[in-house]
C-alpha cells in the first residue's frame, strides 16, 4: 500500500484551510516537538505537529482506499458508472449536472446539423474569422502572436485552469438562460461573462493599434518607393538613405583624414643595441644551441618541453637576463675548435632586425656594423674564410654595403622592386673562396646572362634541364634565385615546391657524384643551398635523406642475404653521408637521420670485404666520416676500430704468428690481405703527404709501382691519423686498453716504425704513447646507489576540513551509495509503519463490523424479547381478565 | 614370322626422317609422324620395323625431336609392357634368336625386347645430355619404364621367392644421376618426386650406397667435389617417414608377400638410410660440403637414423675442426647429448674456446647463440664457468656490430640472472677502494683458470657510450639491478641492420627534427673538425 499519491481536491484544500487555523489555535490539538539544540538560522518544518489532524487524514485516506478494497474483497462483480464525471471528486455536483446536460444537447445538435447546410458557423481562431485570416494580408502576424502568447492575465489563467468549467460554458452560451435560476451558477456565470468581455475589449484595442501601425508602414513604403527612384543613380544597392550622400565626399578629404588617423603613431622603437650587447646576445644564442646539442646527446627524452619548463623566478623581468650566466661558461665550438663564440653569430641577429626595421634604423645599423667591423678587424683578417661564410647567410648589412658599390643594385630594383630585399641577397651569394675582384667579375658575368626569376622545377628532369650547361657557380645562383622567387611567404604553393626542390637537389647531387669524373665542385657549390632549404623545411629534408639512406640500406641488406658480402658504397653514397653530417647534428643520442646514417656506415665497415686499393680508400673515407660523426659525442664505434686495425693489418708484411685477432671482413691471410704492403721499401723516400682525391674511391689510374706505393703510404698515413684521433676520442673509455690492444701489438711488433717514412714514424710513436699512457686500473663496477626510502613519519596527518557535516574522505560514488542506503532505510521504516497502521485500521474496522453486527443482533433479540414480553403480558392480562 | 621378316629388312629401311624440313614444321610433323608410327606399331605387327625410325629420332641432334621421340618411346614400350609383348627371361643374342627355334610370336617378342633394351640405353645416355629438357623427359620415361617393369617383370624368376622390382634399372638411373662431371642438382630435384614412393626410395638409397662405395674407393681418398655435391643433393632430398603406417605409397605392389618385403619395413629403411650416410661421410669432404651436411644434420639426418650415436665420430671430428664448422657441429652434438646420452668431456671448455670475434660475423650467428643459450640454460653449471662465458662475451662485444650487440647484451644479462652468484661481475662493492687492473685472462683456454669471477664487466660500461642508441640503452641496464624476468633472445636473434635502421626511419615524426646550427658552406670545410677534409680533396 505504502503511500497514496497526495492529490487534494480544491474542496479539501478549502476545508483544510478553514479548519487548520482553528485547529492550530486549539492548544489541545497542537503537539510541540521539542528540539535538543536550538540552531540559529535553521528552519524546521516539524517543530509543531497536529497529531489529531494527521491521524484523521490518514484514517480518511484509508477509508477511501483500503476500506473500499476490503469491502470489495471476494466480490467478482463490479458496477461502473459511466456517466460523465461520476468519479471525479474534484467536480462540484452542479457542474457535473451542467456538463451532462450540455453534452446531451450537443449530441442532439450535431445530429440536426447534418442536414442543415445553410447555417454554417463561422470558424474562428483567437476570435478572428479564419476566412479573413486566410488572405494573409496581415504581415505583422508573428509579432502579434508573441504578444498574445506572452499575455497571461489573472483572469485568463483563472478561466483556463480554474476547474476547467469556464470554457465549456462559454461554448454553450445558449444554455445560460436556463441556468439562471440557480443562485450560485448565476454569480459564476456573470464572472465569466465579464471576463470574456474584458478580453475581447483588449483584443479589439490591440487590433486597432496594429491596423494603425500597418497603415503607417504602408504609407512609408509608398513614400520610400517614390524616393528610391532618385537614389538609384548614385548607389543602386544602397540600403540606407544617408549613405549615398556621404560617399562622394569620402574620396578626397576623408581619405586623407583617415590616413592620418590610422597612420602609425611614433612608436618607441627598440633601443639600438650596442655592439657589446649584440655580441652578448649572439653568444647567448650560441650557448643555448650548444646546450641543446648536449642535452640531445645525452638522450634526454624530455627534450622539447624543456624550454617551457624553464624555471622563472618571481623577480624575472622576462628580459632574458640571467644572473648567473657568467658561471655557465659553456663552450661553443667552431670548425671543431673550442672557442667562445663571440663573432660568428653577430650578423645573424642583426640581419633579423635589419630586415624588419625602417630605413633610418638600417643606416644606423650599418654605421654600427661598420664600427664593429673595425673592432673585429684583426679577427676578420685571420678568418676571412669564416667571414665570407657569414656573409652568405643572406641579408647582412655588410653585403648591402658591398652591393652599394656596384650599379647592379639599381637595375635589380627597377626590375623587380617587390623582391628587392631577396634579390639583393641573392646577388651577394655567389662568393666562395675566390678573391674579391674575381668574385665581382664573375658576378657581373653571371648576371649578364642569368635571368632573375625561375620557376620552381616540378620534376627532377626539370631541375636538370634548368641547371644543365651552367658553371657550378651559376648553378648555385640559379638554385638560390629559384629558392628566393618561390619563397613560401610569396604564394601558397611555394612551400611544397621548395620542399620538392630539396629532394631534387639531393638526387642531383647523387647523380653528379656518379658521373665520371664526378663533378664534386658543383656539389660543393650547392651545399649552402641545401643547407638553407634544410633549415627552412626540416621535415622534408629529413624525409628525403631518410629515403636515400633507407633505400641504400635495403639494397645492401638484400645483396647481403644473397651473397653474404657487399661491395663498398659508391661515391654518391659517401657524399650523401657527408651531406647528412653537414645538415644534421650527428652528436644526438638518437636522430631520425643521423642514427640510420651511422648505422649504414657501421654496416658497410663490417660487411664489405676489402679487395682492392679502391676499397681501402672507400673504407678510409667511411672511417673519416665515422670519426666525424662521433667526434663530438665521443661515442664508441667498434666497427671503426676493427676496420682501422684491419687496414693496418693489410700493411703487415709477415703474417705468421700474429699476436692479435683480425675481425671480419678482414682475414688473417690469403689473397687481398697484402694490399698495403709496399712493393719497394725505397718508395718511402720519395713520398710526401698530400690529400687523396675523393674520386679515388671508384677510379684510380696508378701507372707504376711507385704510384701504387705512394697511394699505399697515403692510405697508411690516413689510417694512422684516424687511429690517433680514435685514441684521443676514446681515451676516457674504461676498456680503452682492451679496445686498442690489437692495434698496439700490431704497431709495436709487426709494423715497426723503421720501415715507415718519417711522418708516419711520428704518428706511430704518438699512438703507442697514447695507448700505453692510458690508465689500466679501474674501480670495480658498482650499481647505482638507490635513493633511500624515507622512514615512515609518526606525526599525525593534519587535513584541513572544508565542509563540516558531510561525509569526508569518500568518492562521489561512495557518497551517493551512502545516501541511497540511508533513503532506503527510511523508506523501509515508513512502509513498515504504514503497513502496521493499515492492519490496525483493518482490525478496527473488522471489530466495529462485528460490534455492529452484535449490536444489531442484540437489538433484534431485545425487540423479540420485548414483543414476546408484551405478548406474554397481554396474554397474562387476558388470562387475568378471564379469571376475573 | 612377320617379325623375323622385318628384322631382315630393317637395315635397308633406314631413312632419313627429317632432314629437308624446316625445324618448326619438322617438329610438329615428326611428332605426328612418330605418334602415327607408334599407333601403327601397336595396331599391327606389320609395322614393327617402324620402331627403328623412332629410335633413330631418339638419337638425333635436335632436342625437340628427341623429346618427342622420348614421349613416343614411353608410350610404345609402356603399352607393350602392359600387353606383355616383350620377351621375358634371359634374352638370347639377336642372331641366336633368329636362328633358334622359336615361334614367330616369340621371335617378335625377342625383337621388341632388344629394341626396348637399346631404347633404355639411349635414354640413360640422354641423362647426361646438355639440355635439361631432354634429361628430364628421359628421366621421366625411364621411371615410367621402371613402373611398368615392376608391374610386369621382365626377369624370368620364380616370383614366389623373389620380389619383383626393376632394381637394375633404378641402379642405372642413380649411377647416371650421380655424375662426376656435371652438376645435376636440377635433375635431382626433379627426381625427388619419384622418391615419394617408398620402394623407389628404398632401392635408390641402396643404389647410392653402392655407387658411393664404388666411386670413392676408386678416387682413393681424394675429394671429388662435383660428384659429392650431386650425391649430397640427392641424399639431402631423401627423408624417411617417421612411422610404419606412413609406408603406403609403393610403385610396385607385391601381392602375397608384401609384408615380408624389405622395402615395406621402416626399420630396413632406416638401416639403409643410416648406412648410406655413414658411407658418404666416412670419406673426406670438401669444407663447404661439411657445412652443408652439418646444417641439415640435426633435423633431416639424425632423426631418420636407427642408431644416431653412430654419428658421434663424425660430429666430434667436425667439432675439433674449429671455426664455423665447429659452430655447426654444435647442433648435432646437442641432439646427441640431449637425446642420446652422449657424454662429451670438456664440452663447455671447447664451447668457451669457440668464442672469438668471428662468431659475431658468421652467417650462423643466430643458430650459434640459440644453441649457446640452450647449453648455458642449465642451472647446474659452476659459477666460474658462467662468469667466464659472460666475461669473454663481454670482451668480444667490444668488436661486435650493433646487431650482434643487441643479442650479446641480453645474453650476458640472462646468464647473470640465472646464476645470481655471478652478480659480482656487475656489482662488487669492495672494501678497499683502490682501482685494479682487469684480472681476466683473455688468452687462457681453461675457463676455470681465467679469473673471470675476480673481474668486472667494464666492457658493458664502455658500451654505454656505443654509437647506436638501442645498444647504449641496453648497456645502461647494468647501472640498476637487473629486472627479474629473463629477456627473450629469440626475438633479436634474426635482427638485421636494415631492421634496426627502419626503427629510426619508420618512426612517426616526433615534434621537430634537430638541425645543425653551424652553417654549412662547403662539402669539405677544411677546419679542424672536418676529418674527411684533412685527408681527402674534392677532385
Amino acid at each position: 500500500m505504502g503511500k497514496v499519491p497526495k492529490k487534494r481536491s480544491l474542496a479539501d484544500k478549502v476545508r483544510k484551510t478553514k479548519t487548520s487555523t482553528e485547529i492550530k489555535n486549539n492548544p489541545f490539538e497542537v503537539k510541540i516537538n521539542r528540539k535538543k539544540f536550538d540552531i540559529l538560522g535553521r528552519k524546521s518544518k516539524h517543530d509543531v505537529g497536529l497529531p489529531g489532524v494527521s491521524r484523521s487524514k490518514a484514517i480518511n485516506k484509508r477509508k477511501e482506499t483500503l476500506l473500499k478494497e476490503y469491502k470489495q474483497k471476494n466480490k467478482s462483480n463490479k458496477l461502473i458508472d459511466r456517466r460523465f464525471g461520476e468519479y471525479d471528486t474534484k467536480m462540484a455536483p452542479e457542474d457535473k449536472i451542467l456538463q451532462r446536460f450540455a453534452m446531451e444537447r450537443q449530441r442532439v445538435h450535431d445530429k440536426k446539423d447534418v442536414y442543415n447546410l445553410n447555417e454554417e458557423e463561422e470558424l474562428t481562431h483567437y476570435g478572428q474569422s479564419l476566412a479573413e485570416m486566410e488572405k494573409f494580408n496581415d504581415l505583422v502576424n508573428s509579432d502579434d502572436e508573441s504578444e498574445e502568447k506572452g499575455l497571461l492575465s489573472a483572469e485568463l489563467t483563472a478561466s483556463h485552469f480554474g476547474g476547467g468549467g469556464g470554457l465549456l460554458k462559454k461554448k454553450t452560451s445558449g444554455d445560460q438562460q436556463e441556468e439562471e435560476g440557480n443562485q450560485r451558477a448565476k454569480s459564476r456565470q456573470e464572472l465569466i461573462e465579464e471576463l470574456i468581455q474584458k478580453s475581447k475589449q483588449e483584443k479589439r484595442e490591440r487590433q486597432v493599434q496594429k491596423e494603425e501601425a500597418q497603415e503607417l508602414t504602408e504609407k512609408l513604403d509608398q513614400e520610400w518607393k517614390s524616393i528610391q527612384a532618385l537614389m538609384v543613380k548614385k548607389t543602386p544597392k544602397g540600403e540606407s538613405a544617408d549613405k549615398p550622400e556621404e560617399k562622394p565626399k569620402l574620396e578626397e578629404y576623408d581619405m586623407r583624414v583617415r590616413e592620418l588617423g590610422f597612420e602609425m603613431k611614433a612608436q618607441p622603437s627598440e633601443k639600438m643595441k650596442t655592439p657589446e650587447e649584440l655580441a652578448r646576445e649572439a653568444k647567448e644564442k650560441l650557448q643555448k644551441l650548444e646546450a641543446d646539442r648536449l642535452r640531445r646527446m645525452m638522450g634526454d627524452e624530455v627534450g622539447d618541453s624543456a624550454q617551457s619548463q624553464v624555471h622563472m623566478s618571481a623577480d624575472d623581468l622576462n628580459d632574458g637576463f640571467i644572473l648567473d650566466k657568467e658561471d655557465k661558461k659553456t663552450l661553443s665550438y667552431q670548425d671543431g675548435k673550442w672557442n667562445i663564440g663571440e663573432e660568428s653569430g653577430d650578423d645573424k641577429d642583426e640581419d633579423e632586425e635589419g630586415g624588419e626595421s625602417d630605413e633610418e634604423e638600417e643606416s644606423e645599423a650599418e654605421e654600427d656594423d661598420g664600427d664593429e667591423e673595425e673592432e673585429e678587424g684583426e679577427e676578420e683578417d685571420d678568418e676571412e674564410q669564416d667571414e665570407e661564410e657569414e656573409e652568405q647567410e643572406g641579408g647582412s648589412e655588410e653585403e648591402e654595403e658591398e652591393d652599394g658599390h656596384s650599379d647592379l643594385d639599381s637595375e635589380q630594383e627597377s626590375e623587380d622592386g617587390e623582391r628587392k630585399q631577396e634579390d639583393e641577397e641573392t646577388s651577394a651569394k655567389p662568393s666562395t673562396s675566390l678573391s674579391k675582384e674575381e668574385l665581382k667579375a664573375q658576378q657581373e658575368a653571371a648576371k649578364a646572362e642569368l635571368p632573375y626569376t625561375f620557376t620552381a622545377p616540378e620534376s627532377y628532369s626539370d631541375l636538370k634541364d634548368l641547371l644543365h650547361g651552367h658553371t657550378p657557380d651559376n648553378q648555385r645562383i640559379i638554385v638560390a634565385r629559384t629558392q628566393k622567387c618561390n619563397h613560401p611567404s610569396l604564394a601558397a604553393g611555394n612551400k611544397l615546391k621548395l620542399q620538392k626542390l630539396f629532394g631534387f637537389l639531393s638526387e642531383y647531387i647523387g647523380e653528379l657524384a656518379t658521373r665520371s669524373p664526378p663533378e664534386l665542385a658543383t656539389i660543393d657549390r650547392l651545399i649552402p643551398e641545401m643547407y638553407t632549404l634544410c633549415q627552412m623545411f626540416p621535415e622534408a629534408a629529413c624525409k628525403a635523406m631518410q629515403t636515400i639512406l633507407g633505400d641504400a640500406g635495403h639494397s645492401m641488406e638484400e645483396v647481403l642475404e644473397v651473397k653474404g658480402h657487399v661491395a663498398f658504397p659508391t661515391l654518391d653514397m659517401l657524399i650523401y653521408l657527408k651531406v647528412t653530417a653537414l645538415l644534421f647534428p650527428t652528436s644526438d643520442f638518437r636522430h631520425p637521420v643521423a642514427t640510420p646514417a651511422l648505422l649504414y656506415i657501421s654496416q658497410a665497415l663490417t660487411k664489405c670485404p676489402v679487395r682492392s686499393l679502391q676499397d681501402v680508400t672507400s673504407g678510409l673515407v667511411l672511417c673519416c666520416l665515422a670519426v666525424e660523426y662521433v667526434s663530438f659525442s665521443k661515442r664508441f664505434m667498434p666497427e671503426l676500430i676493427n676496420f682501422l686495425a684491419g687496414t693496418l693489418h693489410l700493411a703487415v708484411q709477415d703474417k705468421t704468428s700474429l699476436g692479435y685477432t683480425v675481425v671480419p671482413p678482414f682475414r688473417p691471410s690469403g689473397k687481398c690481405s697484402d694490399l698495403l704492403v709496399l712493393s719497394d721499401s725505397e718508395s718511402c723516400k720519395s713520398w710526401s703527404k698530400k690529400s687523396l682525391p675523393l674520386s679515388a674511391t671508384h677510379h684510380m689510374d696508378l701507372r707504376n709501382d711507385l704510384d701504387r706505393d705512394h697511394h699505399r703510404l697515403m692510405c697508411l698515413s690516413t689510417c694512422l691519423d684516424l687511429v690517433k684521433r680514435c685514441c684521443l676520442l676514446y681515451k676516457d673509455l674504461i676498456s680503452f686498453t682492451c679496445i686498442f690492444q690489437p692495434i698496439r701489438t700490431l704497431l709495436s711488433k709487426h709494423l715497426s716504425s723503421q720501415t715507415l717514412p718519417e711522418l708516419l714514424q711520428e704518428l706511430h710513436s704518438e699512438i703507442l704513447e697514447t695507448i700505453s699512457s692510458a690508465p689500466v686500473t679501474h674501480a670495480r663496477l658498482v650499481l647505482d646507489k638507490k635513493k633511500p626510502i624515507p622512514l615512515k613519519l609518526l606525526t599525525p596527518k593534519i587535513v584541513e576540513v572544508l565542509d563540516y557535516g558531510k561525509k569526508r574522505g569518500s568518492t562521489r560514488e561512495e557518497r551517493e551509495k551512502e545516501r541511497l542506503k540511508h533513503k532506503y532505510k527510511k523508506e523501509f521504516k515508513g512502509a513498515l509503519r504504514e503497513i502496521r497502521k493499515d492492519s490496525r485500521f483493518l482490525a478496527r474496522e473488522k471489530l466495529s463490523e462485528v460490534m455492529n453486527r452484535d449490536a444489531e443482533r442484540k437489538r433484534k433479540v431485545k425487540e423479540l424479547f420485548g414483543s414476546l414480553a408484551t405478548q406474554e403480558g397481554e396474554w397474562k392480562a387476558l388470562k387475568r381478565r378471564k379469571r376475573k | 614370322m612377320k617379325g623375323a621378316h622385318c628384322v631382315i629388312m630393317a637395315p635397308a629401311k633406314k631413312r632419313n626422317v627429317s632432314s629437308s624440313k624446316t625445324s618448326q614444321q619438322s617438329v610438329k610433323k615428326a611428332k605426328t609422324d612418330l605418334n602415327g608410327k607408334v599407333e601403327s606399331i601397336l595396331e599391327s605387327r606389320k609395322h614393327a620395323n617402324d620402331v627403328f625410325d623412332i629410335l633413330e629420332v631418339l638419337e638425333s641432334e635436335k632436342e625437340k625431336d628427341v623429346v618427342s621421340a622420348v614421349d613416343a618411346c614411353s608410350k610404345l614400350f609402356c603399352t607393350l609392357l602392359e600387353r606383355k609383348e616383350l620377351f621375358v627371361g634371359k634374352l638370347p643374342e639377336e642372331e641366336d634368336a633368329l636362328s633358334g627355334e622359336y615361334s614367330a610370336e616369340q621371335k617378335y617378342h625377342m625383337f621388341m625386347r632388344h629394341r626396348y633394351n637399346s631404347c633404355v640405353e639411349i635414354l640413360l645416355e640422354h641423362l647426361s645430355h646438355e639440355l635439361h629438357e631432354v634429361k628430364e623427359s628421359a628421366l621421366c620415361c625411364l621411371m615410367k619404364f621402371a613402373a611398368g617393369e615392376g608391374q610386369h617383370p621382365l626377369e624370368d624368376l620364380d616370383w614366389s621367392e623373389h620380389y619383383s622390382f626393376p632394381r637394375e634399372l633404378i641402379q642405372a638411373v642413380v649411377d647416371r644421376l650421380l655424375s662426376k662431371t656435371t652438376d645435376n642438382s636440377l635433375l635431382i630435384s626433379r627426381f625427388q618426386e619419384f622418391l615419394e614412393m617408398d620402394d623407389v626410395r628404398f632401392y635408390v638409397i641402396s643404389s647410392i650406397r653402392e655407387n658411393v662405395g664404388k666411386v670413392m674407393d676408386k678416387s682413393k681418398g681424394a675429394v671429388v667435389p662435383v660428384y659429392q655435391s650431386n650425391v649430397f643433393t640427392l641424399m639431402s632430398n631423401i627423408s624417411v617417414p617417421s612411422q610404419q603406417s606412413e609406408l603406403t605409397n609403393f610403385m610396385v605392389k607385391q601381392e602375397a608377400k608384401h609384408k615380408d618385403w624389405k622395402a615395406a619395413k621402416l626399420n630396413e629403411h632406416k638401416r639403409v638410410f643410416e648406412r648410406m650416410w655413414l658411407g658418404f661421410l666416412k670419406h673426406k669432404l670438401p669444407s663447404n660440403m661439411y657445412k652443408k651436411v652439418l646444417v641439415i644434420l640435426h633435423d633431416s639426418i639424425l632423426p631418420h637414423m636407427s642408431k644416431p650415436t653412430l654419428m658421434i665420430d663424425f660430429l666430434t671430428a667436425a667439432y675439433e675442426v674449429g671455426g664455423a664448422i665447429s659452430l655447426l657441429a654444435l647442433n648435432g652434438l646437442f641432439v646427441l647429448i640431449h637425446q642420446h646420452n652422449l657424454d662429451y668431456p670438456d664440452f663447455y671448455k671447447k664451447l668457451y674456446n669457440l668464442l672469438d670475434p668471428s662468431i659475431f660475423h658468421v652467417k650462423y650467428r643466430a643458430r650459434f647463440f640459440h644453441l649457446a643459450n640452450l647449453f648455458l640454460s642449465s642451472s647446474h653449471l659452476p659459477v666460474y664457468l658462467v662468469a667466464a662465458f659472460a666475461k669473454r662475451l663481454a670482451r668480444l662485444a667490444l668488436t661486435a656490430p650493433p646487431t650482434a650487440l643487441l643479442i650479446v647484451l641480453p645474453f650476458i644479462y640472462n646468464l647473470i640472472r640465472r646464476h645470481p652468484s655471478c652478480r659480482v661481475l656487475l656489482h662488487k662493492p669492495s672494501t678497499e677502494d683502490e682501482p685494479l687492473e682487469d684480472p681476466y685472462l683473455m688468452d687462457e683456454e681453461d675457463p676455470a683458470q681465467c679469473c673471470a669471477l675476480e673481474s668486472s664487466l667494464w666492457e658493458i660500461k664502455t658500451l654505454q657510450k656505443h654509437h647506436h642508441p638501442d645498444v647504449a640503452k641496453a648497456a645502461m641496464l647494468i647501472n640498476t639491478p637487473l629486472p627479474e624476468k629473463e629477456d627473450d633472445i629469440s626475438e633479436v636473434l634474426e635482427i638485421t641492420t636494415y631492421e634496426l635502421m627502419e626503427r629510426d626511419l619508420k618512426q612517426k615524426q616526433i615534434k621537430s627534427i634537430p638541425l645543425e646550427f653551424e652553417t654549412a658552406t662547403q662539402l669539405l670545410k677544411g677546419g679542424g673538425g672536418d676529418v674527411l677534409a684533412q685527408h681527402f680533396c674534392l677532385d
